[in-house]
């Protein structure tokens, strides 16, 4: 038996409602229910990375999270990163150092930079860049060009704060 | 990778929760941050008939000042809040600093004291960071309430004294004379994974520069934190040196029983718990701050 539960959140600024089965994950629920798919599903046991999202302003590992149990909460994803066509700074900043090849990991990465950027942590020497990504697996890119894009976002942080605010 | 259908249940307070847990019986689990739990129910290595998620009770969150500098610690306080909250750095920092190398910090965010020591994993940070502490558990049933240390609550690997229907509630850190140095260091394969051995040390000096309190525990060498009772006998009244730091080592590494897996040999890891033993030791000596600050090569 699987209980099912009615539940209502905030996913990018919108409310929305659905009925779920307790044991639906948040990625599943995000990706299948909303058709919210830049969140990515890779190892499904905490491990990659790809699948994070921040919940109440905190990344979580929406692996590793009933639907559920987001009931009431305000979640972000990396569809609510762009103002309609307009790429995030942090996005613009991947594009430029180019730092992404198939993609599958980008979604949680910037989700986690987001949040750090938000907190005002400065993210410009390469240790403290490699240990805010040590949560995300990259199988393409040997991370030296995601560094570099962290590096150029860290320094356009005000721009990024600007464009952040009201997500 | 989806987990098999199961009755969630939310309560809204403790005693909600103890209640739903004993109806769910010998199928019922308890819902902490999740961070191991869910991957083993994704799995499928479990499969639980009911759910019953602690994440509503506010009871289990609480962080307060008990027994003068001493805190006491809601199950539910997360690994994030220990690593970062003004108070508890500064009430227990071995606590702070042990969270700190807790997986990554999407893990912490969920995950939380309680369920990490009711986990038990050997090669998990807060088991030995509490057991180093000299923590009080206490544990919450339909018999009533009871208070364990570390010694008694971690009984074997992911195995701990907790009897069906109890929830751990608490966990008290008694206070720390001022001035006490303290240190968690680890030896990980990548930052973030688990420890193949990590140390909690604790030190503190006499106004003559004497070591008057010691305490260490190690994780990673066996099923349980390793307690290191010894180390008392060869510290107090020495004033720190390099050769005493050296024996401590040797000793650590005479004392463990680890076994072996993929991730290290048992010689290995025994060898590695004379070595982290002793930069955990060093590093508390050298931040215990006293008259005669210590002097440690």
């Amino acid at each position: 038996m699987s209980s099912r539960h009615r539940i209502v959140l905030a996913v990018n600024d919108v409310t929305v409602e659905r009925e779920v089965e307790s044991r639906l994950l948040l990625a599943d629920f995000l990706r299948e229910e909303l058709e919210l798919r830049g969140t990515h599903v890779g190892c499904e046991h905490g491990v990659c990375g790809a699948c994070t999202v921040l919940v109440d302003g905190q990344p979580v590992r929406s692996c590793l999270m009933f639907a559920v149990q987001a009931a009431g909460t305000r979640i972000m994803t990396v569809e609510g990163l762009t103002r309609g066509d307009e790429l995030h700074p942090l996005q613009e900043a991947f594009w430029e150092a180019h730092a992404l090849q198939c993609g599958f990991c980008t979604p949680g990465i910037l989700m986690t930079i987001y949040h750090l950027l938000q907190e005002g942590a400065g993210l410009e020497d390469e240790g403290e860049i490699r240990r805010a990504l040590s949560g995300n697996l990259c199988r393409c890119t040997g991370y030296q060009n995601i560094v570099d894009a962290v590096r150029i976002a860290s320094r356009h942080n005000d721009a990024v704060k600007m464009a952040g605010e009201g997500c | 990778m989806k987990p098999a259908p199961f009755e969630y249940h939310a309560p809204a307070t403790l005693g909600e929760a103890l209640r739903l847990l004993s109806e769910a019986g010998d199928d019922g689990k308890l819902l902490a941050g999740g961070q191991s739990l869910v991957p083993l129910l994704n799995m499928r290595v479990l499969r639980p008939s009911a759910l019953i998620d602690l994440n509503g009770v506010p009871e289990l969150r609480v962080v307060k000042t008990s027994d003068g500098n001493g805190l006491s610690l809601g199950a539910m306080v997360r690994q994030r809040t220990l690593e970062r909250d003004p108070l508890i750095r500064e009430r227990v920092p071995l606590l702070s600093e042990a969270a700190a190398l807790i997986g990554h910090m999407q893990i912490r965010t969920r995950g939380t004291l309680g369920g990490s020591l009711v986990h038990a994993d050997p090669a998990a940070e807060l088991p030995a960071a509490v057991t180093a502490l000299s923590a009080r558990l206490t544990v919450r049933g339909p018999s009533g309430v009871r208070t364990l240390s570390s010694e008694e609550f971690f009984i074997g690997p992911l195995t701990t004294a907790l009897a069906p229907g109890e929830v751990l509630v608490d966990v008290l850190f008694p206070p720390l004379p001022p001035g006490t140095g303290w240190a968690f260091v680890e030896l990980t394969r990548r930052h973030g994974d688990f420890a193949i051995v990590g140390a909690a040390a604790l030190a503190h000096l006499d106004g003559a520069g004497r070591v008057d309190f010691a305490s260490m525990a190690l994780c990673g060498t066996g099923g349980t934190p390793y307690a290191s009772p010894w180390l008392g006998d060869v510290l107090h009244g020495e004033r720190p040196r390099a050769e005493l730091i050296q024996e401590v080592g040797r000793r650590l590494s005479e004392s463990v029983e680890p076994d072996g897996d993929i991730h290290a040999s048992a010689g290995y890891r025994r060898k590695v718990a004379g070595v982290i033993g002793t930069r955990a030791l060093a590093l508390a000596l050298d931040r215990a701050q006293g008259p005669h600050r210590a002097e440690v090569a």
